[in-house]
């Protein structure tokens, strides 16, 4: 009996956390309110179907518990009931699934009238870009990808010209506007999810996918990465500003167009060694865990960091001067800066081309030039 | 083939050395024996594995293990608890030991072939642990093992790790093909006279359609496992598309991830009900044995079991609704699984309308039966959920995915494997475990699953993502880390508590009430063996015969409230026995 | 596959080799080995069937280039195809009792069978040659895959025929014998099947 009891509390205490948990759904802020509905009708028919089931079980258990002289009855089967039972839990699958086929149908088909906004994952952030005034993205090719153009567009491409790209900044989207996401990645497969939104996709390299959805308030959302990603997946997030459509019309008219960048970094005077320095950073893979604009990363940023005072982690401070920054390229676990993980393998390099990533270290100040979108001031 | 049956009647003799008969052994209950030891062994260095992962999650200060230890011990508990714990105990261990008793054979077909079916097995498990001593140690993939990530360098063990949960698994694949063609083939030729396919116990036929879907699936993981391996040695582009990782371009060109992704489903869906079907068979028998009253509706069971067999080879994409394949196809997967609902929830009926009328004897392994099918409800339940693609939508890849799986697929199945082997525990070792460990052993382990799962769906409606190392983030109230700590604790002592459960089995074997023959009064042909546990050979000189289905409990007229298999039929008594079967 | 299983003819010998003598069971040894193979060769259809699968998705990708197929694959498809007649002869030779012809049957399979490797290699060699890397394009990481697999499981099937060889050079009992060739026979046309399924794949969805 001491089973009945506890199964019954069991049943009771499931259906009791269920209307006063604290846990649940965050306040929407789409237009898939008919995912919510979706969700809150698979609670109350499947929570139905599970108080029924385990009312009827506790039941029989009691019923039937063993007493001395009890014998069961021999019931092989019972065809009529069977097919009845099959044919109610039909009809119920049915109602769970012929609305939700109907939602689904919605989330399919966007609307023409959506605006085109690409999501670009790369190991562990995000970038985005706008269409711009064409309505139409550019080509993108992965080869292309540097530091000075991170989604890889084509700057062949007329289509590419007018195109806006923010890197490393929040996305910004017009309220009530429904949106297409298109999504990309560069490296691994991630996933595009802002929990109020409700909807979400993943972003597969090699190919382009897309989901849509209509912001429905203002206000400061997360967006995660919902693919599991590599070591630092958990961090992988950016701020979603849903703003009135003037202001986002006035911060996009702001924004600088991928031809305009091109055109400032084919003015752009630099040494010799600066630019074989940033190639090397590129090519070897230092913009893995560095960045050149200021942001944190799995290593310490590069802005400002030469000539400046560098706490280690045994509370001591040196001067980011030559010496330490060449010890920390060929012996990067002999100084370790504070708060960032002793992650770094060392690296091999000529004299010259230390020189080289030198020079371009000492580039990045944002001292007396403004630093571009993507952050490679000179 | 007439052979001269004297030929060979001097070699009558049991094998002698200790060796010869409890280490290279061909005998189908030695290895079964092997093989459960083998996959519990394994399976605790899993539950070690998530324990320190709940600290982490439960005490994200606590500093325990680092992000990087955190993705590998989730992998390997994923795969080990998946692959080398539930199908290798449920195929491995119940299916060897079980099979030959319950339909009346002598041993296994291919004695020879289920031997190195365990030893390859054996080998596949070394691999896999031989993983954490690899350089960078073992992969951190997480067990669905998606590229590019699996092998680029942002990930833990992405070049040696990788490759040797790769080749374990073919391993593993070789071994599971061994045994299961022993399986089937033992089922189909080497049932004794009388046992027609439809008088078979349904641990049987769950097991024997477990296995003809684990040879139709596994061979899915190793093409995947192949093209991978191509892919990250040899530089082929089966999987990986031109991508930068970690600032390298990388020399691969146009290969494609969701083509690992539908390779993997097709074999990882399956694989849910390749664990799933034999409990199903197994718990069916523990009920209605225990309850003394035959399965209700044993022909639907049977074609149950076959129909889920077949539909979930048409489920996978389910899994893969938000992955970026075609939209469309969202509307035959979701009808495909809602469909298999439908048979799976007349096997919980069943289960219950069995109990219905019945002679309920609420013994240890009774208790684990009606824990499963509380947890199998519930995670049924949130299957439709998770179907039905507009509600997995949100839900995909958060908490309420854990919690599901873990219901469904964790909890249940190993609730099954407690009740089983406190069943046939006294037929393995002639002892009954002992009752009262027993009960603390279930109420523990029931109580805090429960308590472990059920809240942590909720997580996943607030949108709690998984495989996360932590939760800093602004929409998780505190509320949700209190409640993760919660959780931890309950895990941990869930955890400890299964100390109850190995001291139970070493103790008995040594110490146990001894069982006799038949302890349970149950029908079907394994405990009607001449010894107990069974001889070489099982049978004695004479192969048993069958004259009825394994659930003649409480007949009408019978003295006994059970009547064995083995028992003839009166020549005239229209109520005993149900039914005739042309198999 | 028979080679996986101990040669102890006597009727009913579920014996678990262990030296246990017979046993009265149900059991006869040529009907569960024939079932055996069949089962075996689920598994083996599911795989070649899921990589012809992954070809067909793949091959829709637009950086697809065709392969220029070796023209040694048709000279492999005859010696394949004449190593599974030569194990029909020696079915039939087994059912005469001729165990000279037999011999030579046998043995004929089996270097036919060899000389298919062989031209496989050969075809390997060809096609690098060219420059159709395993890494070229995906289409020859299929084509190597492909080819790859059938020829590893041919290999394997050659183990079971060395044995058969030496039983048959022994002389061993005829139906132990009989059951062998039946058991080889029945493998290498399915391992035809798949190779000409393969290479219809290769050619019409190149």
């Amino acid at each position: 009996m001491g089973v009945v009891i506890v199964l019954i509390v069991v049943v009771v205490a499931s259906v009791v956390f269920h209307l006063v948990s604290p846990w649940g759904l965050t306040e929407l802020a789409s237009n898939w309110y008919s995912m919510d509905v979706m969700l809150h009708l698979s609670f109350a028919v499947t929570g139905v179907v599970f108080v029924a089931v385990m009312a009827f079980m506790i039941y029989a258990l009691v019923k039937y518990r063993h007493r001395q002289g009890q014998r069961a009855a021999y019931t092989p089967d019972n065809r009529r009931l069977e097919w009845w039972l099959l044919g109610l839990t039909t009809v119920g699958i049915v109602a769970l699934l012929a609305p939700g086929l109907a939602v689904y149908n919605n989330f399919v088909n966007p609307p023409d009238d959506a605006m085109a906004v690409e999501a670009f994952g790369e190991q562990w952030r995000f970038h985005y870009r706008y269409p711009g005034e064409d309505g139409e993205f550019g080509r993108t090719d992965t080869r292309l990808i540097s530091s000075d153009n991170p989604l890889g567009l084509d700057p062949d491409d007329p289509a590419s010209r007018d195109d806006i790209v923010i890197a490393d900044g929040a996305l910004r989207l017009p309220v009530d506007r429904p949106v297409q996401m298109h999504l990309r990645s560069q490296d691994v497969i991630h996933g595009f999810f802002v929990p109020q939104f409700r909807a979400k996709m993943d972003m597969v390299p090699g190919m382009v996918t897309h989901f849509w959805f209509t912001p429905t308030r203002t206000g400061e959302f997360e967006v995660l990465c919902t693919q599991h990603c590599g070591i630092a997946h958990y961090r992988m997030r950016d701020d979603v500003l849903v703003m009135e459509q003037d202001d986002f019309d006035a911060w996009l008219a702001e924004r600088r167009t991928f031809g305009d960048q091109m055109a400032a970094l084919e003015e752009r005077e630099e040494d010799e060694d600066v630019r074989w320095g940033r190639e090397l950073a590129d090519s070897e893979g230092c913009m893995a865990c560095h960045t050149a604009d200021g942001s944190r990363s799995i290593g310490p940023t590069w802005l400002n960091l030469y000539g400046s005072e560098v706490t280690l982690d045994d509370g001591s401070t040196v001067t980011a001067d030559a010496d330490y920054i060449r010890r920390s390229i060929t012996d990067p676990r002999a100084q370790i800066t504070e708060g960032y993980p002793p992650a770094m393998p060392a690296y091999d390099f000529e004299d010259d081309e230390l020189d080289a990533l030198l020079a371009y270290i000492r580039s990045l100040t944002d001292d007396d030039t403004p630093p571009t979108e993507n952050g490679t001031g000179d | 083939m007439a052979y001269s049956a004297s030929a060979d009647s001097h070699a009558h003799h049991e094998p002698q050395s200790f060796v010869r008969k409890y280490i290279w052994s061909q005998d189908h209950k030695v290895i079964a024996i092997q093989y459960a030891v083998t996959a519990i062994g394994v399976g605790l260095v899993a539950l070690v594995l998530s324990g320190l992962m709940r600290i982490q999650l439960g005490f994200p200060d606590s500093g325990l293990i680092d992000a990087e230890a955190y993705y590998q011990f989730m992998t390997m508990h994923g795969m080990i608890m998946v692959v080398y714990l539930l199908t290798a105990l449920f195929l491995g261990g119940f299916g060897n030991y079980l099979i030959p008793l319950m339909v009346g054979a002598r041993d296994m077909v291919f004695p020879y072939l289920n031997m190195l079916s365990y030893w390859f097995y054996l080998l596949s498990v070394l691999v896999l642990m031989a993983s954490f001593f690899v350089p960078d140690g073992p992969t951190g993939a997480g067990w669905t093992l998606y590229p590019p990530q699996a092998i680029t360098g942002g990930t833990p063990g992405a070049d040696w790790g990788i490759l040797t949960m790769l080749v374990s698994l073919a391993i593993f694949i070789v071994a599971a093909t061994m045994g299961g063609l022993n399986y089937v083939v033992t089922v189909l030729q080497a049932r004794a006279p009388g046992m027609t396919l439809m008088r078979m116990p349904l641990t049987v036929w769950g097991i024997f359609v477990a296995a003809i879907m684990a040879l139709l699936a596994f061979p899915a993981l190793f093409v995947a496992a192949v093209m991978m391996i191509l892919d990250s040695t040899l530089g082929t582009s089966f999987f990986m598309p031109a991508i930068i990782a970690m600032g390298q371009q990388m020399d691969h060109e146009g290969g494609s991830p969701l083509l690992f992704q539908h390779l993997f489903w097709f074999f990882g869906h399956p694989e849910v009900y390749i664990v799933a079907l034999p409990a199903f068979g197994l718990v069916s028998d523990l009920i209605s044995t225990h309850a003394r009253k035959n399965i209700f509706g044993y022909h639907m069971m049977v074609w149950a079991i076959v129909i889920i067999g077949f539909l979930s080879f048409f489920v996978w994409a389910h899994h893969m609704y938000v992955s970026g394949m075609n939209l469309s196809f969202g509307y035959f997967f979701a009808i495909s699984t809602l469909i298999i609902a439908v048979p799976t929830a007349i096997k919980v009926y069943n289960w219950v309308l069995t109990l219905w009328k019945g002679d309920i004897h609420f013994t240890v392994p009774m208790l684990f039966a009606i824990g499963f099918i509380v947890t199998f409800i519930v995670g049924g339940l949130t299957g439709l959920f998770l179907g039905n693609v507009v509600v997995d939508i949100p839900l995909a890849d958060t908490y309420f995915v854990v919690a599901h799986f873990h219901m469904v697929m964790g909890v249940a199945p190993i609730l099954v494997v407690f009740g089983a082997i406190y069943h046939w525990y006294p037929k393995v070792t002639g002892r009954m475990m002992d009752e009262r460990l027993g009960h603390i052993h279930f109420w523990i382990t029931f109580l805090g699953t429960y308590a472990i799962y059920f809240p942590m769906h909720y997580l996943g409606v607030l949108g709690m993502p998984r495989r996360y190392y932590d939760y800093d983030y602004d929409f998780i109230p505190q509320s949700a880390h209190d409640l993760n700590t919660f959780i931890t604790v309950v895990a941990l002592a869930v955890g400890v508590a299964q100390v109850l459960f190995l001291w139970n089995m070493a103790w008995s074997a040594v110490r146990g009430r001894s069982s006799g023959g038949n302890p349970w009064n149950a029908t079907s042909l394994e405990w009607q063996t001449p010894e107990t546990p069974p001889g070489h050979g099982n049978w004695g000189p004479e192969l048993p015969e069958v004259h009825r289905w394994a659930y003649d409990y409480n007949v009408p007229g019978a003295p006994q409230d059970f009547i064995p298999q083995t028992e003839p039929r009166p020549t005239s008594a229209p109520g005993h026995g149900h039914r005739e079967d042309a198999t | 596959m028979s080679f996986w299983v101990r040669r102890e003819p006597e009727r009913g010998s579920l014996e678990p080799s262990s030296g246990i003598g017979h046993w009265q069971g149900p059991v006869s040894r040529g009907p569960a080995l024939r079932r055996g193979l069949y089962t075996f060769l689920l598994p083996l259809a599911s795989l070649f069937g899921l990589v012809i699968m992954a070809y067909i998705m793949r091959r829709h990708m637009p950086d697809w280039q065709p392969v220029a197929l070796p023209w040694q694959v048709w000279l492999s498809t005859l010696l394949l195809l004449a190593s599974s007649l030569a194990f029909e002869q020696a079915r039939k030779a087994a059912r005469l009792a001729h165990l000279p012809a037999l011999r030579r049957a046998v043995l004929a399979a089996g270097a036919l069978a060899l000389a298919f490797l062989g031209s496989q290699i050969w075809a390997w060699a060809d096609l690098q040659q060219q420059g159709g890397y395993l890494e070229a394009n995906p289409s020859y990481s299929f084509f190597y895959l492909m080819t790859g697999l059938h020829a590893l499981h041919l290999l394997g099937g050659l183990v079971a025929w060395s044995r058969l060889r030496m039983a048959s050079r022994l002389g061993a009992d005829r139906a132990a014998l009989q059951l062998s060739i039946q058991l080889c026979a029945i493998y290498w046309h399915f391992l035809l099947t798949v190779w000409l399924v393969l290479l219809g794949v290769l050619v019409i969805m190149a």
